[in-house]
């Protein structure tokens, strides 16, 4: 089984949902996130002086799902989220040791 | 006595008060959520403190019997001999009521106004100590001396609404408290962003608006030159509000929200002591002027590197410093400047201001050491870091 874990931009979260969802991935959970990579932050100012704001706001999609999937789902994510510009954010791809399922107690795949 | 200019000022009266509240506002979203209530108390409680102190003493300091030109006599302390018909009433066509609490709102806004040099690190109980020492032994004694009979008034120094009597005051005060009470924790180090600033442009529209009382209702009659007031107020805003994001456009690239509300500010300063004595497009001259050049103080402030957190130096002090020597450059309206002529008039008003920054700040630094060695002022480290809504008050401004 594979992790997922895709940050990009918060106005592409919709897409990306819809191209996950078209492709079978059955679930995933949202986080709102702050963070910089070649993006960089911003200045703003106020009444003249300058704040270096570090960290832009960004969302975190995770998915776990079984490892012959992860490839699609990678490149269907990557696809959705993509606009060109500096700051789309990244993948990253984790193996998982286990998955339980709290209701039932299954595990493994069964309980993705 | 005249009923339509008591009903005039009495809503002019109610128009300052709403500039309380509205004060809060422009401060309360300049500093950070942590401090939001503690910063809107600062302003807010003075509806509560001055009003009940003025109504006890501090108008009869103000317009009592004059003692030697420097302070009113207790003639009028708790409101003895203020009644419902113009007895003794410093304008004869109002109501002695009228006029007390018209003046006492103008009393209630002054000492808020300083609270935005030293914000997001007073102690609450020094500030009000502070406080009432400060409206007592300086906005008195000022008021007195420009419009209660006391020596500024008598030298023929021209202050429409407050220029030296609210801005150069306060901003005077200002001064000297950022200075006294240093620089808030994580100065220089940390980003003090504005944590509302849809707040703080509510709050400067509100100004704005509680600014025509201010200024019209300054001529205590509903006549031709409190609409000549009304009209230069406005005038004079507009225009300082456009000069200042055109200059923080040439300067940084960007027109700011915050440099539209902070430029229509210092333009309604500026315009204060000049209100009555100068034409509408006078007006809007003396106003293009006061946006570039409060800008330009902040900027300095920037440099000089002390803490006057919310600007009011800046924005009151240099304001209205600026207003007051303009207006004996371009008074044409009932008093002749030296536009008209008449170049003492700048010397007179030269001297007023000078004579109100020596005053005001001696006066503040006096209290504010009394009052820090006694009740103390300035808030910990910890409890900065805290905030101080919750520090001071046990409260939080936001629930998420």
């Amino acid at each position: 089984m594979k992790k997922i874990e895709i940050i990009t931009r918060t106005f592409k979260l919709d897409e990306v949902k819809t191209a996950l969802a078209g492709i079978g991935v059955k679930g995933m959970t949202v986080s709102e996130v702050k963070g910089f990579g070649r993006q960089g932050g911003h200045k703003e100012v106020y009444r003249g002086a300058e704040y270096q704001v570090d960290f832009v706001p960004k969302i975190k999609i995770d998915v776990v799902v079984e490892e012959d999937f992860a490839a699609d789902v990678v490149e269907a994510a990557r696809t959705a989220a993509m606009t060109g510009q500096v700051g789309d954010g990244k993948i990253f791809v984790s193996t998982v040791d286990e998955v339980i399922r709290i209701r039932t107690g299954e595990t493994g795949e069964e309980a993705i | 006595m005249s009923l339509v200019d008591n009903a005039f000022i009495l809503i002019c009266a109610a128009l300052v008060m709403f500039m309380t509240p509205g004060l809060a506002l422009f401060y309360g979203g300049l500093v950070r959520s942590k401090n939001v209530l503690a910063t809107i108390m600062q302003s807010f409680i003075m509806l509560g403190l001055v009003s009940v102190l003025w109504a006890v003493v501090g108008y009869s300091l103000s317009f009592g019997s004059d003692i030697g030109g420097v302070i009113g006599g207790l003639d009028f302390a708790f409101l003895e001999g203020v009644g419902m018909d113009a007895t003794n009433s410093p304008a004869s066509n109002l109501p002695h009521l009228t006029f007390m609490i018209f003046q006492c709102m103008f009393a209630v806004i002054t000492p808020a106004l300083i609270s935005g040099a030293f914000a997001e690190r007073m102690k609450f109980a020094g500030f009000m100590v502070f406080s009432a020492l400060w409206l007592i032994l300086v906005y008195a004694p000022m008021c007195h001396w420009v419009w209660g009979g006391g020596w500024m008034g008598e030298m023929g120094a021209l202050d429409f609404a407050g220029g030296a009597v609210v801005h150069m005051s306060s901003g005077a005060a200002a001064l000297c408290c950022a200075i006294l009470i240093g620089k808030r924790k994580g100065h220089g180090s940390t980003a003090f962003i504005p944590h509302n600033l849809p707040m703080t442009i509510l709050g400067a529209g509100i100004l704005w608006f509680g600014w025509f009382g201010f200024n019209a209702g300054s001529a205590l009659a509903a006549d031709g030159l409190a609409a000549n007031a009304f009209v230069t107020t406005h005038m004079a805003t507009a225009a300082a509000a456009l000069s200042w994001i055109i200059a923080e456009w040439v300067h940084g690239g960007k027109a700011t929200t915050l440099g539209a509300a902070s430029g229509a500010v210092a333009g309604l300063v500026a315009i204060t002591p000049a209100a009555g004595f100068v034409t509408p497009m006078w007006a809007i001259v003396l106003g293009l002027g006061a946006g570039v050049l409060c800008y330009g103080g902040i900027m300095i402030k920037n440099k000089l590197g002390y803490d006057d957190a919310l600007d009011v130096v800046g924005i009151h002090g240099l304001g209205g410093t600026y207003g007051a020597l303009m207006t004996g450059v371009l008074a044409t309206v009932g008093e002749e400047g030296l536009i008209a002529g008449n170049a003492h008039q700048l010397w007179v008003q030269f001297v007023s201001v000078v004579a109100t920054w020596a005053f005001c700040f001696a006066m503040t630094f006096i209290i504010f050491k009394v009052v820090d060695a006694t009740i103390g002022l300035k808030a910990s480290g910890e409890d900065q870091d805290k905030g101080m809504d919750i520090a001071e008050h046990s409260e939080t401004g936001y629930q998420w």
